[in-house]
């Protein structure tokens, strides 16, 4: 069964884009003082990649995946998708962010069709909408508004919203980084199965090394701001990963270590 | 447990069931009862004494007050039977005792016994005979108001959202017309009246102008601000699903936007009914503004209160209507004011 999972996996792994970050430094203007933010950062992502970005909080991360998303431009370096230089947003890299950021005037359904109608696609690919919030679980809710749900359905919505476009690049910003532990651990098992079945590449950032390790095939440690890459570790675990595996136990006390935790729990 | 007590309250409550329907009928019905008894009062107060002027409504006047007090009786007695409108008409018994007592009492002080100085504090009766008698004058002015206050209002609204917007999005717009808007924004409307009154070419387009100034400066300022204070978030969310400009303006700022820009409205009504009831008074031969001067140079007070109830009944009718659009188009908005 997790040979089979696997597989398809593989067999999918085409739906994904490949991505290359090459030596991309990053700053901000704060008051005229230049802040650094991202220093000689390199990472080469296969197609069909999960790949968790782990550091301190205010490291730099999300930066990093505001450049990947083309919503900000580097200061040096260059980024690519598939060889093709990201120079603006696409569609076919979409972002879901910490904070579901639904627009409260538009219904579930809305909210969902934002990426098609935004594209002029909306009228003939009505399916697809109804498809991504089948898949989210959420077809009952499609009137609704945002005040009306909770947190987890929120980001479910979300996270429709941005499969419904059938992205290359998945990239997703601490999206379960709100929501209570519980509902966190369903999510995540979601986020796996949803990548193993629509094979599209993964960048997730994190700052909790649990769940970079249940869900990644690639966990990136970033330094203190400004961020560099300080480790690069393989997770070579099959999927449905458990949480006590001594294996995963082992890679987190590390990690930490590097994180700069001393660990004895 | 539960069922135990449940009985006992059977049991117990036996004596009280007798009681229970006649206090249930005086809370229901008592206030209709009341109601009917306060405009009973207010027609004998009409029929009983003679009236101390000359006014020929006096007798229609009361029966019509047998008539409310006659449907208050019966609608709310009945109201089990009438449905909607029964419950409505119980909603608002006790405001209809407080009309017929206070009808009561304006009848008396002025018609009946002049407690209250004449020509200055007219009976009711008189007031209805302006409606009757110059009914046609009066719905011709009602006619020239609401024409001169919908043309100013909605070309002031329609402008000044566009320049709202068109600041809030563009730096090169905010900067020319940002200084403009601070500079002349502030000055009533009302104080470009003269001017206005000499360089248009004809007193109902100045008119017309000044309306649309007084609507377009709060409609501006908090379109701009409504526009201004859109979360970046929306816009990183819309760009990175592949949205372009004219879709970030169009389905992003504006929706987000649209709350304020009711505020805007709102405050514009309030501002250009000013503006129409001055300019009317001072430059345009016709409307209500007009109506209440004439009657005023006439000392024909009557018509003056009755020009007031109009006028008030309209702006109280536009502000409701304005705010039923905005509970359609913002039903996605919770805990909104109520007008």
């Amino acid at each position: 069964m997790v040979e089979a999972a696997l597989a398809e996996a593989v067999t999918h792994s085409a739906a994904g884009a490949a991505l290359d970050i090459e030596q991309v430094s990053h700053a901000f203007d704060i008051d005229g003082a230049e802040l650094p933010v991202l220093s000689d950062v390199s990472i080469s992502v296969e197609p069909g990649e999960f790949v968790a970005l782990l550091g301190p909080s205010g490291c730099g991360k999300s930066t990093l995946l505001r450049l990947v998303a083309g919503l900000d431009k580097p200061r040096a370096g260059a980024l690519r998708e598939d060889e093709v230089r990201i120079k603006s947003p696409h569609p076919s890299r979409v972002v879901v962010f910490q904070d579901p950021t639904l627009f409260p005037w538009r219904s579930v359904w809305d909210n969902v069709a934002l990426g098609l109608e935004a594209q002029g696609i909306l009228k003939s690919q009505r399916h697809r909408v109804d498809a991504a919030l089948d898949l989210v679980g959420l077809a009952d809710f499609r009137n609704a508004y945002p005040h009306q749900l909770s947190g987890g359905m929120a980001q479910r919505v979300a996270l429709a919203r941005a499969l419904v476009n059938d992205p290359k690049i998945l990239i997703l910003d601490e999206p379960l980084g709100k929501l209570d532990s519980l509902t966190r651990i369903t999510m995540q098992a979601e986020l796996v199965s949803l990548w193993q079945r629509k094979g599209f590449t993964t960048l997730l950032v994190t700052h909790d090394a649990e769940e970079a390790l249940v869900l990644a095939n690639r966990v990136i440690v970033f330094s203190d701001r400004p961020a560099r890459v300080k480790a690069d570790i393989r997770v070579d675990r099959p999927y449905p990963r458990h949480r006590g595996d001594p294996y995963l136990a082992d890679l987190r006390r590390q990690i930490l270590g590097l994180l700069g935790l001393d660990v004895t729990w | 447990m539960s069922t135990y007590s449940l009985s006992d309250g059977l049991a117990s409550g036996a004596p009280r069931v007798s009681r229970a329907p006649l206090l249930a009928w005086v809370r229901e019905s008592g206030a209709g009862v009341a109601a009917s008894i306060a405009w009973i009062a207010f027609g004998l107060s009409c029929l009983l004494w003679e009236d101390v002027g000359d006014w020929s409504r006096t007798h229609s006047l009361g029966i019509a007050a047998f008539i409310v007090a006659a449907v208050a009786l019966f609608g709310t007695v009945g109201a089990d039977y009438l449905g909607s409108a029964g419950r409505a008409l119980r909603q608002r018994a006790a405001w209809l005792v407080a009309l017929g007592a206070f009808l009561t009492l304006w009848e008396l002080a002025t018609a009946k016994f002049a407690w209250l100085p004449l020509p200055f504090f007219p009976p009711p009766q008189s007031i209805i005979e302006v409606y009757t008698d110059d009914l046609p004058k009066l719905l011709d002015s009602v006619f020239a108001s609401v024409k001169l206050q919908l043309g100013g209002y909605l070309i002031g609204a329609a402008v000044g959202f566009l320049t709202g917007v068109s600041i809030g999005w563009s730096r090169a717009v905010g900067y020319w017309v940002h200084p403009v808007l601070r500079f002349i924004g502030p000055l009533p409307a009302t104080a470009w009246l003269p001017i206005a009154f000499f360089t248009f070419p004809s007193s109902w387009s100045a008119s017309t102008f000044l309306i649309a100034l007084a609507t377009g400066f709060p409609v501006t300022v908090l379109t701009w601000s409504g526009v201004a204070s859109v979360s970046s978030a929306y816009y990183d969310v819309a760009r990175t699903l592949g949205a372009k400009p004219s879709f970030l303006v169009l389905k992003v700022a504006i929706p987000a936007a649209l709350p304020h820009v009711f505020v805007g409205l709102f405050m514009g009504l309030g501002s250009s009914f000013a503006v129409l009831v001055v300019a009317e008074m001072i430059g345009v031969k016709a409307g209500l503004g007009w109506y209440l001067q004439w009657a005023q140079g006439w000392a024909a007070y009557a018509n003056m209160y009755a020009a007031l109830i109009v006028m008030s009944l309209l702006c109280s009718g536009a502000i409701t209507l304005l705010f039923a659009i905005r509970d359609r188009l913002l039903v996605w908005q919770k805990g909104t004011v109520k007008w």
